[in-house]
């Protein structure tokens, strides 16, 4: 369905942000008691709670794997997260979420590390406005390096897309419902390297090129809020003792 | 099911006979609470309640169906609670289990039987349609006491909804019509002592636990008795006083969060 809403006009988006400005983003560390590591993270009208248990034994025991972990992540939504309300619960959507989040997590944490483990990265998005998976991601990995899990870097997450021809970062709500593109992207920050890709809807090759240049850059702008929010809690923690 | 160490049961048991708790709180005293409203942008009535360092989410989703035969001039209520993995280790994703779906019976009888939601307002038209109530809790984080921080977040969540009729072209949005709620109160027994807000240490040695609702009148307005311990007449005369008292404050507090 087609919008007669312009989503980009005189160089402005609907929210009036630019074709390469992110959305407002704000990540927290720490903030359960339970968990071995969790986040809180805004970003846009997103928000989103992750944390992680582990490692600790696989269960059942056909899932451990003799020679490293395990990385299980679940990507679940609220039932008021959206605007008609969601049966609890999986579906076919959220599985594959987090089958795609799980296996970009695996790359970067040192799994050999911990045979026969699990790792339980569990994901909440609790308020949804597009872009859930990346949000997840970003405040997965902040959760992951707030429990102490080993890693190669701490991984994260940007989207890019295609609005009335124009590529822009980061797709707003009515952007991602009546836009032509979506590419969500994961990178590891210090190598670059691609652990997340997705992409739907029509892109020339040329307009690829520029999305994913442009997707990466915002990885890298989210990856300093993501290290800024772990510096903070562990600043404060000195600061107490 | 985490393994208490008999340890931990020990030393608990031995602070309780000389009138103390691990976190230092007296028999009777409640922990701090802190609701904070309209969290979730998408609900029509949302709450974060916080007991101790259990917190709790709970939203408000409104929807348009059909009346049950038996009511056609009322609108209808459910209510679902999610042990989702992220608020403790033993909890398991998945279809509710026993312990989510006791939650949510009891969170959705204090509602329902205390008729806190005037259901008999929300009819549109008789027999045919009628606004449909979904109250859903999120548990976030597990320190013992759902019942209370459950039934807290969903009376602050329906004290601050919205009707959202513009969205179904059913004119202006107004308030969720309520009646006065009732506040719930645990207690759970462990050898010998009552303890009022259980943190989870002491829920996971309790032998016995009871929910108490009381009114603003100070009038009892549901019970729920739990586990296999049991108490005595005496006992429970006295958990339903701690109700009472403690009640008044935490429904002082839930006024004042939701600006009433």
């Amino acid at each position: 369905m087609k919008s007669d809403i312009k989503l980009f006009e005189n160089g402005k988006r609907l929210d009036g942000r630019k074709p390469d400005e992110l959305r407002n983003i704000k990540i927290e560390a720490g903030v359960l008691h339970r968990a071995e590591g969790s986040c809180y993270l805004e970003w846009g009208g997103n928000k989103v709670i992750a944390a992680v248990y582990g490692p600790r034994e696989a269960i059942p025991r056909h899932t451990q794997n003799p020679l490293r972990a395990i990385v299980n992540a679940k990507y679940n939504m609220a039932a008021f997260s959206v605007e008609d309300r969601k049966r609890p619960g999986p579906d076919r959507r959220s599985r594959e979420i987090s089958k795609v989040i799980s296996e970009a997590l695996e790359k970067i944490i040192l799994v050999e590390k911990f045979p026969r483990a699990s790792i339980d990265v569990n994901i909440e998005v609790l308020d949804a406005e597009a872009g859930t998976r990346c949000a997840g991601l970003t405040a997965a990995a902040v959760a992951l390096a707030d429990a102490g899990i080993p890693m190669k870097d701490i991984p994260v997450s940007c989207a890019a897309g295609k609005i009335e021809n124009q590529v822009v970062l980061d797709l707003g709500k009515e952007e991602d419902n009546y836009g032509d593109a979506d590419l969500p992207v994961a990178i590891s920050p210090r190598t670059g390297e691609i652990l997340l890709l997705q992409m739907d809807g029509h892109l020339t090759q040329q307009e690829f090129d520029q999305a994913l240049d442009m997707a990466i850059k915002g990885c890298h702008t989210v990856s300093e809020i993501q290290k800024k929010a772990i510096m903070e809690k562990y600043q404060s923690a000195t600061e107490v003792e | 099911m985490t393994i208490t160490p008999s340890i931990k049961r020990d030393f608990l048991a031995k602070l309780a006979e000389n009138g103390k708790r691990a976190d230092g709180r007296k028999f009777d005293d409640y922990r701090d609470i802190e609701i904070e409203t309209n969290v979730i942008s998408k609900a029509e009535g949302s709450a974060r309640v916080k007991i101790g360092s259990t917190q709790v989410i709970a939203g408000i989703k409104m929807d348009i169906g059909e009346p049950y035969p038996d009511t056609p001039e009322e609108g209808v209520m459910t209510t679902a609670a999610e042990l989702i993995p992220l608020a403790s280790p033993d909890f398991e994703s998945g279809p509710p289990r026993e312990d989510a779906i006791e939650l949510a019976r009891v969170v959705d009888r204090g509602i329902r039987e205390s008729k806190v939601i005037e259901v008999e307002k929300l009819c549109i038209e008789p027999g045919e349609k009628i606004w449909l109530v979904f109250i859903d809790i999120h548990i976030i984080d597990f320190d013992g006491n759902l019942f209370d921080a459950a039934s807290l977040a969903a009376l602050a969540a329906l004290m601050t909804s919205t009707v959202p009729a513009e969205r179904f072209e059913l004119g202006d949005n107004y308030p969720l019509p309520l009646r006065t709620p009732p506040i719930s109160c645990t207690s759970v027994k462990y050898n010998g002592a009552i303890v009022i807000d259980p943190a989870l240490d002491e829920e996971e040695i309790a032998e016995a636990r009871l929910t108490v609702a009381t009114d603003e009148n100070g009038d009892i307005r549901a019970m729920q008795k739990g586990l296999n311990g049991s108490f005595t007449v005496d006992e429970v005369k006295k958990v339903i006083k701690a109700s009472i008292d403690n009640g008044k404050k935490l429904r002082e507090n839930l006024y004042k969060s939701v600006g009433k």
